[in-house]
């Protein structure tokens, strides 16, 4: 007496292709998703200048005049380096 | 004893004379290197607006070697003196900047706020609106 049924593989899972609007909605969406990744490459071209990124941006006018004094007496106590 | 006068008065203007350049020399010991004042005066280095010399023309070596050393001494001093204001390297730096910029001589480089080299004319410089 055996028993097949318990110890044969179990019928592999069936695989059947989408149908209806949903297949062909994604079908659709794919397409255009390869189409942009090889037709619309996005080129970005380096700027020819250096970018300077402005350190003293945050730097106030009122700091500055607050130093002026005191930088002037500097350049003119330094005049070999100014 | 209209000679002795003329004498005396040469003598005098000869010796005031002397002492005026003898007064005048340490002004001139403290000024620029010939070198610097050089290349200021043609063109090849100027003044940048973060208050430290900028080389204008295409560097050679030697101008590198001057304008590294002058920035380096520059920035000894606006470190210390920021330290005693109490303020940062950078706005001590850039104040010393506006300035330096406003004390170019006609045919001096300088760097306007868009980072352009101009020559200085009898013109006010171009100036970051912050400087005083």
């Amino acid at each position: 007496m055996t028993y097949a049924k318990l110890t044969s593989a179990a019928c592999p899972a069936h695989k059947e292709p989408m149908r209806g609007f949903a297949a062909m909605a994604i079908r659709g969406a794919m397409l255009a998703v390869g189409a942009v990744a090889l037709g619309g490459c996005i080129t970005v071209n380096a700027p020819s200048e250096p970018i300077v990124i402005e350190l003293n941006i945050n730097i106030t006018q009122e700091v500055i005049y607050r130093l002026a004094e005191d930088a002037g007496q500097t350049i003119e106590d330094n005049a070999d380096i100014f | 004893m209209n000679t002795k006068l003329i004498r005396r008065i040469a003598l005098g203007s000869a010796l005031a004379a002397m002492s005026l350049g003898s007064l005048a020399m340490p002004a001139h010991a403290q000024g620029r290197d010939p070198a610097y004042a050089a290349a200021r005066a043609n063109g090849q280095v100027g003044e940048k607006t973060d208050g430290y010399l900028g080389i204008v023309v295409s560097p050679t070596p030697a101008l590198e070697a001057l304008v590294s050393d002058i920035n380096i001494r520059r920035r000894a001093v606006y470190a210390e003196r920021a330290q005693a204001e109490g303020a940062t390297l950078e706005e001590y730096a850039l104040t010393a900047g506006c300035l330096a910029i406003a004390r170019t001589v006609p045919g001096e480089m300088y760097q306007a706020p868009d980072g352009s080299w101009q020559e200085r004319t009898s013109a006010p410089p171009l100036r970051d609106p912050r400087c005083p």
